[in-house]
């Protein structure tokens, strides 16, 4: 694919990309709007993920693109592929040895360290949207700090099911002034955000929004005193590598409905059963 | 005594057509404010003035505000006047599905305001909101329900106890018994008469009903095409209306 | 014992090459080529130029062929391929009152300067299927006359004379341009415009027909609908005047509706707009309708609620690639997200479950 540029964008979209994602480190979780270009693979497929993983990529990065945890799941592994011919950049499944990792709806077991960077694909970068769904009056709920309806939300969860019932795409609060969605990563991934050493990137492509954390931002869950935010999992340890610390896929393995749990983070899986730690339905 | 609202020559035009013209005038801590007229004598078009929900031509809204004394809130930035909106401030509607949420639960819907600005207990805040439930006549048991279920009556009392949750000082209400039967609007003027008396709230009420402004309001302001034709006490307007046009609408309500 | 699932780069080389072989479907029959297409399902071709927001007839054939004739497919192919063209500036506006026109009708007036042409349209056919067609395709040659030259002046020019017409002032302002710059609310005239020339011609249609059943009634006439050639001019700044770089076929659809008057305004007509690249005289047609119905605000008009009179629901869903792409994001695996509900749900059913319990206990 040699007719097409570094990294596929032309320069001039690059730079328009790099000044958003400029303008949303300034900002913490402030959506800045965006003119996302039509990309070579389907919108609410990771556009803006790439387009913002192929502003920031250089020739000297290395690049790890995980979807759900994993490396190996088909839309990771297209979007891979797509960087390796477009961008000719050293890849890894390894966290540790990533430059730039994009992730769909989940952050990496292993802490991330400084230099690095997260890209988040986002499907709606609207926290406020199905409360309110006109953009022209979330932006006005954001610019005034009007949240006292996402409040509201919590505490009909509270009083219907005695439980606030988000359990993934949880609303976050960036120091103590914008409320951001943190894309649909499961809640057990929330205590993750907040003081990363990692830059995080957030790209909303369909919907043209870019916005980030830069390192060691204050992330807080919304909650209530008395209804705590509880970053929850399966209570169960890893089947293959016996972590009881990481977030785990539930898998069907029989006809009659037997179960296992596994680690949804491949390369966290695969690095400890590589040090030696067996889960009970390893081999 | 300081004024706890200093309403200074408002004026509102909808092209060549007046909405309301120089309007002047203060309110004390404490006091109740009618203002009267048929439909069209721009006395909403006021309201909605001075409640910041449209900028008027001319003329200044000054408010004793808690931290920063007196302030003209139309010049004020539109985050401190949607503050004061959710704090200071509350505002009663006609239709009480225009100041609910219809999808919210009742405890909901009373206890917006509370973590509008900052309570993040939901114990408390449901207590609030069921002790506000039974202070506007609702039932406790109904905290949960929807006001999609509730008759008007209940649908009015419950935009009252959310807006009075957060202890406004001063609250506006724009024909607050219309749209009622006659039966619902003598509880709830009943109710408003209690908690005007026992919270000492300062409010400005807009109707075209004689008798919501004999039991509620101290003072009385008559309008007509836009302009304020007479201005008194309450009793001394109702019985003796100096201006023609007071006088014929006293007594077109008396003839009913 | 448990194999985790492996093999997805291989499973998407198989499925390509699955894929290119359904496409060509049985090497028996003759392979399509990419001028038959452009040739013989030329308003597929046009279709896929106006969403695709390309002109250019081949490529717009060759994403058909590539797309298994799945227009939608072969909207975004066109456009993946449109946003990696160096952008070399914008053309001048075009005129189309010097469009050579193969189709020239107004609703409105039965004679007018230029004359009605009806030209190659389904109009009147009567929808019978041809059944000659299916064993040989040739027709005879259809009668034809030397072109008109001259201008042709737009029937709202008419109307305009005697001040019937809302003004259609001449603004100098450069539009925004949609696909530069984020959509944001509210927008323009010039952009919503932009929006809608690319917009899914079915929901479009469907928005447009909502208007004449009463969601945002605006009664219109199809004023004018001109389908033609006209020139494209780019100003070169080294020359320092403007050069024809080509042509393109353009339908325009103007249409006449009523307006009652507003405070300010007497009574008179006012305008919707419907300009797309090709003969595309549905997409056109409605495009004016939905324009004019976003126009409520402007005109003074009441706002009925109906969805052809919200511009945030028209033209945030307007475009069928960020639908088709969203909509389609579903068979993505969701694994975590569901997995995390999974639990949520369980926990639930626990709760109410022993609630019932003890409930029944006491």
């Amino acid at each position: 694919m040699t007719e097409y540029n570094f990294a596929y964008l032309d320069e001039q979209t690059k730079r328009m990309i790099r000044r958003a994602i400029l303008k949303g480190l300034t900002i913490p979780g402030y959506q800045v709007p965006f003119a996302s270009r039509e990309m070579p693979m389907p919108y609410g497929w990771g556009t803006g993920g790439v387009q913002v993983s192929a502003a920031v990529l250089t020739p000297k990065d290395t690049f790890k693109v995980i979807d759900q945890g994993a490396d190996d799941t088909t839309n990771a592994v297209s979007i891979r592929t797509f960087f390796q011919r477009t961008a000719g950049v050293a890849t890894t499944t390894a966290t540790s040895d990533a430059t730039v990792i994009q992730t769909r709806h989940r952050i990496p077991e292993e802490p991330l360290h400084e230099g690095q960077i997260l890209v988040y694909q986002v499907p709606i970068p609207e926290p406020l949207r199905f409360l309110e769904p006109r953009e022209s009056e979330t932006r006005k709920m954001h610019s005034l700090e009007e949240y006292g309806l996402m409040h509201v939300k919590l505490y009909e969860d509270i009083s219907r099911h005695g439980h606030i019932a988000t359990s993934y795409a949880y609303p976050v609060k960036v120091e103590g002034r914008y409320v951001m969605d943190p894309s649909p990563i499961p809640k057990f991934d929330n205590p993750k955000l907040g003081d990363m050493a990692a830059i995080q990137l957030f790209g909303a492509g369909r919907e043209q929004r870019i916005y980030a954390l830069p390192p060691y931002t204050q992330v807080v869950s919304l909650d209530f005193e008395d209804h705590p935010f509880e970053a929850s999992k399966a209570d169960h340890p890893c089947g293959m590598c016996g972590a009881t610390d990481s977030y785990l896929d539930e898998l069907i393995i029989d006809d009659l409905g037997g179960r296992m749990f596994v680690c949804s983070d491949t390369d966290y899986c695969e690095a400890r059963q590589a040090a030696g730690h067996k889960g009970k339905d390893a081999a | 005594m300081t004024p706890l609202l200093s309403v200074q020559g408002i004026t509102k035009r909808y092209g060549a057509h007046i909405g309301c013209a120089d309007v002047s005038f203060d309110l004390y801590p404490g006091e109740v404010m009618g203002i009267v007229g048929e439909s069209g004598s721009g006395k909403s078009t006021l309201l909605n003035c001075m409640a910041g929900h449209l900028t008027p031509d001319a003329g200044q809204v000054v408010f004793d505000t808690r931290t920063d004394g007196r302030r003209d809130t139309i010049t004020m930035s539109e985050p401190e006047r949607r503050m004061l909106g959710r704090t200071d401030w509350a505002f009663v509607h006609q239709h009480a599905r225009d100041g609910l949420r219809m999808g919210v639960s009742a405890g909901g819907n009373v206890g917006e305001r509370l973590m509008a600005v900052g309570e993040r207990h939901y114990g408390d805040i449901r207590d609030k909101a069921t002790d506000w439930l039974g202070r506007v006549e609702i039932d406790a048991s109904r905290v949960d329900d929807r006001p999609t279920t509730f008759s008007g009556g209940m649908q009015q009392r419950l935009q009252i106890a959310r807006n009075l949750v957060t202890g406004p000082r001063l609250v506006f209400m724009d024909e607050p018994t219309g749209g009622l039967d006659v039966s619902v609007q003598a509880r709830l003027l009943d109710l408003l008469r209690g908690l005007v008396r026992d919270l000492g709230l300062s409010a400005i009420i807009v109707t075209h009903d004689l008798a919501v402004v004999r039991l509620l309001a101290d003072r009385l302001m008559v309008m007509k095409s836009g302009r304020v034709v007479e201005a008194g006490l309450t009793d001394q307007v109702l019985d003796d209306p100096q201006h023609a046009y007071s006088q014929l609408l006293v007594s077109s309500v008396l003839q009913v | 014992m448990y194999v985790a699932v492996k093999g997805g780069e291989r499973a998407i080389e198989n499925a390509h090459a699955w894929l290119a072989e359904e496409r060509r479907g049985n090497t028996d029959i003759a392979e399509l080529s990419i001028a038959q297409i452009r040739e013989q399902l030329s308003l597929a071709v046009n279709r896929v130029m106006a969403e695709g927001s390309l002109y250019d007839p081949d490529l717009a054939a060759l994403a058909i062929k590539q797309a298994r004739g799945d227009l939608i497919e072969a909207i975004f192919l066109m456009r993946a391929y449109r946003t990696t063209l160096p952008r070399f500036g914008a053309s001048e506006p075009v005129d189309t009152g010097i469009m050579a026109c193969d189709r020239r009708i107004s609703a409105t007036f039965k004679d007018l300067p230029g004359g009605q042409v009806l030209g190659p349209t389904f109009d009147y056919t009567h929808r019978l299927l041809d059944f000659k067609l299916a064993a040989d395709g040739e027709v005879p040659k259809a009668p034809s006359r030397d072109a008109e030259t001259g201008n042709v002046p737009h029937v709202t020019e008419f109307l305009n004379r005697e001040g019937l017409i809302e003004e259609a002032p001449h603004d100098d302002t450069p539009p925004p341009d949609l696909t530069r710059e984020p959509l944001e609310m509210p927008s323009p005239r010039a952009l919503r415009l932009q929006a809608l020339t690319r917009a899914d011609e079915g929901f479009t249609l469907g928005l447009a027909y909502s208007t004449q059943r009463g969601y945002g009634r605006n009664h219109a006439f199809v004023g004018e609908l001109r389908i033609g050639s006209v020139p494209v001019e780019m100003d070169i700044p080294e020359l320092g005047f403007a050069v024809e770089i080509g042509e393109v076929i353009l339908t325009e659809c103007e249409t006449v509706n009523q307006f009652t008057g507003s405070k300010t305004e007497p009574p008179q007509f006012t305008r919707g707009y419907g300009l797309v690249f090709g003969q595309t005289e549905r997409k056109a047609i409605s495009m004016a309708l939905v324009d004019r119905a976003l126009r409520w605000e402007e005109l003074g008009e009441d706002n009925v609620g109906a969805p052809a009179q919200d511009a945030e629901f028209v033209l945030y869903h307007a475009d069928n690639i960020q639908a088709t792409g969203f909509l389609e994001h579903i068979k993505l695996p969701h694994y975590v997200d569901f997995q995390s509900e999974l639990e949520l749900v369980r926990k639930l059913r626990r709760e109410a479950g022993a609630q019932q319990v003890q409930e029944a206990a006491e």
